[in-house]
């Protein structure tokens, strides 16, 4: 009985790989932070087209590794190829094209109460370090800063961490942590002397919105890359991609791919 | 077996059963105790599992980071590379929120118990109690929604004037209680009856202004702390505190119920107060009852997940100075649930398993305070039985 019912399972399990190699499914690696937009993507592309899609988020480097090796269809990553990536790939006939899916905007807020306009970038780090510990320290009344950051899990915290922070340098253990851009977004608007950052998604008028480097934080200024804490978003084909993987791509253009993209709290194309 | 002798003693007289009727009861008896062994043991098996699962993957952490930086280093940074997995700062964290919640709610716990069961009438009991257990119904999701969107912004726009209220209504009870107290014990040394009203009117005029001058310092230096940051460890102590109270008093008030109107008659009879008999009768009697409530209800606060993960500000350092209430602190609960990632979940890293270390050192502290709350509520009654 325990065997014919093994055997059952083999054989289902089987078909189903092939149903998979012969349905021919997108295969996407990389970025944990586009994780969610390749997943969101990926669930309405398979209601949509039928077309199963794997996504894996095992990082952008790994993601990368991938699309030259030959392992996965897409490369989701939160950074440009570098040019020893474009170099390996060119050895193994690879030829990586960025499309630019969503931006990422990272915008810094304090309490609506708070007279600073703006910080630079350096000022911010220093903030999270717990090396100005006073807003006093940048130009504001003499009131101590209450730091929030989201919890470790979370892409927002991991994109902060690297365009903000840096490589290796961690975040003050005084840190308040939330578990989401809501309630980092409750805890600012009303904590008089908190300082913490939200996906551009999710500000709206209950927190004040500064400046980074001189350059407040508009769509425009995201776009065109002059505000320093955002970033494009992403995805890598082998050459110009064609049949479902071309449709998958362009499903960042469309109405309801910018629709998904927003809901993300990143900015469409 | 005695049943089917006396079914046997039966049938010759009253009614007959048949041997086909007889096989089927026996049939369902045994199915029925079967049914519920299964069940009763399914739930311990449960726990069982529970701690073999926790275990296993909690050991695999001590085996890659040994003993040392989890339970000496304050580092706590799981997602660095390479990551710090100092727990110290946590398990104090857990250790300061559990110990201010039971500072606040064995008192009043305690309190309501004895009030329920010895002042109250019955008529308003028979309300009060299900009114206080309904406390224990409420969703914790709501308690810390509460915390974070109420409790938090109102202590950090009047946190000085809210402390010294509250000062001034816990403390002056009691500090009323003890001019009257300390006055009486005093005067009592001296022999003469005029003498001694005397002097109670002088002491007490004399306690009285200096307790007056207590409430008002220390009102005062309440009154100048600006809290600065609302997700405090004073926050989650409150909240966690009013989450044990149903747990205690309920406990609580059984246990005083159980030491019997006997006692209490006896002490009445000796010529006892009211106030008396309470204290040196019916408390000493509870005494093991109540710890037991103590206990249980000090797990209620430790065990808390969703209220000190939304509320105590999730930072993880040990507050400067030590007992610094106003600070934010991070707890072994919310740690857990705050840092339970998806993408680690697979790749067995010391990340992952330090979460089940966290756990099995949750579930190891509430296994032994379960058993030694046991083992008191079974030596009372012992005792109550007349030992």
């Amino acid at each position: 009985m325990m065997k014919r019912i093994l055997l059952l399972l083999s054989v289902l399990l089987f078909a189903s790989v092939d149903a998979v190699a012969v349905g021919g499914g997108i295969v996407i690696d990389g970025s944990t932070t586009v994780g969610p937009i390749a997943k969101s993507f990926a669930a309405y592309f398979k209601n949509r087209y039928a077309v199963p899609v794997t996504v894996s988020e095992s990082g952008s480097g790994n993601g990368a590794k991938g699309l030259i090796n030959g392992t996965c269809d897409i490369a989701s990553m939160s950074r440009a190829m570098k040019g020893r990536e474009i170099a390996a790939a060119a050895t193994k006939g690879v030829n990586p094209v960025a499309h630019t899916i969503a931006l990422d905007g990272i915008a810094i807020v304090v309490h609506p109460s708070n007279p600073v306009a703006g910080l630079t970038r350096a000022q911010i780090a220093s903030i999270y370090e717990g090396r100005i510990t006073s807003w006093k320290g940048v130009g504001g009344p003499n009131a101590r800063i209450v730091v929030i950051q989201r919890e470790s899990n979370s892409g927002t915290q991991g994109s902060f961490g690297e365009l903000v922070m840096g490589k290796g340098v961690q975040i003050t253990r005084n840190a308040e942590t939330q578990a989401s851009n809501g309630a980092v977004k409750n805890r600012v608007s009303s904590t008089p002397g908190a300082i913490g950052f939200l996906g551009m998604g999710f500000v709206d008028r209950s927190v004040k919105v500064i400046g980074v480097n001189g350059v407040r934080p508009s769509l425009s200024a995201i776009r065109n890359g002059s505000y320093p804490v955002s970033r494009p978003l992403y995805m890598y084909t082998n050459g110009q991609p064609t049949g479902v993987v071309k449709q998958f791509i362009d499903l960042a253009g469309t109405v309801e791919g910018k629709r998904i993209v927003g809901e993300l709290g990143f900015i469409a194309q | 077996m005695t049943e089917e002798v006396k079914n046997d003693g039966q049938r010759s007289s009253a009614f007959v059963v048949s041997p086909q009727k007889r096989k089927m009861q026996k049939l369902a008896k045994n199915a029925g105790e079967t049914l519920l062994l299964g069940i009763a043991s399914f739930v311990a098996i449960v726990v069982l599992f529970i701690f073999y699962f926790v275990a296993v993957d909690a050991i695999p952490y001590f085996q890659l980071r040994g003993f040392t930086e989890f339970f000496t280093s304050t580092g706590w940074y799981p997602a660095g590379e390479p990551g710090e997995f100092g727990a110290l700062a946590i398990i104090y964290g857990s250790a300061m929120v559990t110990f201010g919640s039971a500072l606040l709610a064995v008192p009043m716990g305690i309190a309501a118990a004895v009030c329920l069961s010895d002042i109250l009438p019955f008529s308003v009991r028979q309300y009060a109690k299900p009114i206080i257990e309904m406390l224990a119904a409420i969703p914790s999701v709501a308690f810390g929604f509460f915390a974070l969107v109420i409790l938090a912004p109102l202590l950090q726009s009047n946190g000085g004037p809210l402390l010294m209220w509250t000062w001034w209504v816990l403390a002056a009870p009691f500090l009323l209680l003890a001019v009257i107290v300390a006055a009486d014990l005093l005067s009592a040394r001296f022999a003469r009856e005029e003498n001694r009203r005397k002097m109670a009117l002088l002491l007490q005029s004399l306690f009285g202004i200096l307790a007056v001058l207590v409430l008002y310092v220390v009102g005062t230096k309440l009154n100048a702390i600006e809290i600065i940051t609302g997700t405090n460890a004073l926050n989650v102590s409150i909240i966690l505190s009013f989450m044990a109270l149903p747990t205690i008093v309920s406990v609580a008030e059984d246990a005083l119920q159980s030491v019997g109107r006997e006692l209490r008659e006896g002490s009445y009879a000796l010529g006892a107060t009211r106030a008396e008999t309470l204290l040196k009768t019916v408390l000493p009697a509870a005494s093991s009852g109540i710890l037991a409530a103590v206990i249980l209800g000090i797990m209620r606060a430790l065990g808390e997940t969703m209220v000190v993960w939304m509320a105590s500000g999730n930072s993880s350092h040990i507050p400067d100075p030590w007992f610094n209430y106003l600070e934010a602190v991070r707890t072994l609960t919310a740690t857990i649930a705050g840092d339970m990632g998806e993408a680690d979940q697979v790749t067995g890293s010391a990340r992952y398993h330090v979460l089940f270390a966290m756990g099995l050192l949750l579930l190891v502290i509430s296994f032994f305070s379960n058993l030694v709350s046991e083992r008191i509520v079974v030596r009372q009654r012992k005792i109550l039985s007349g030992q």
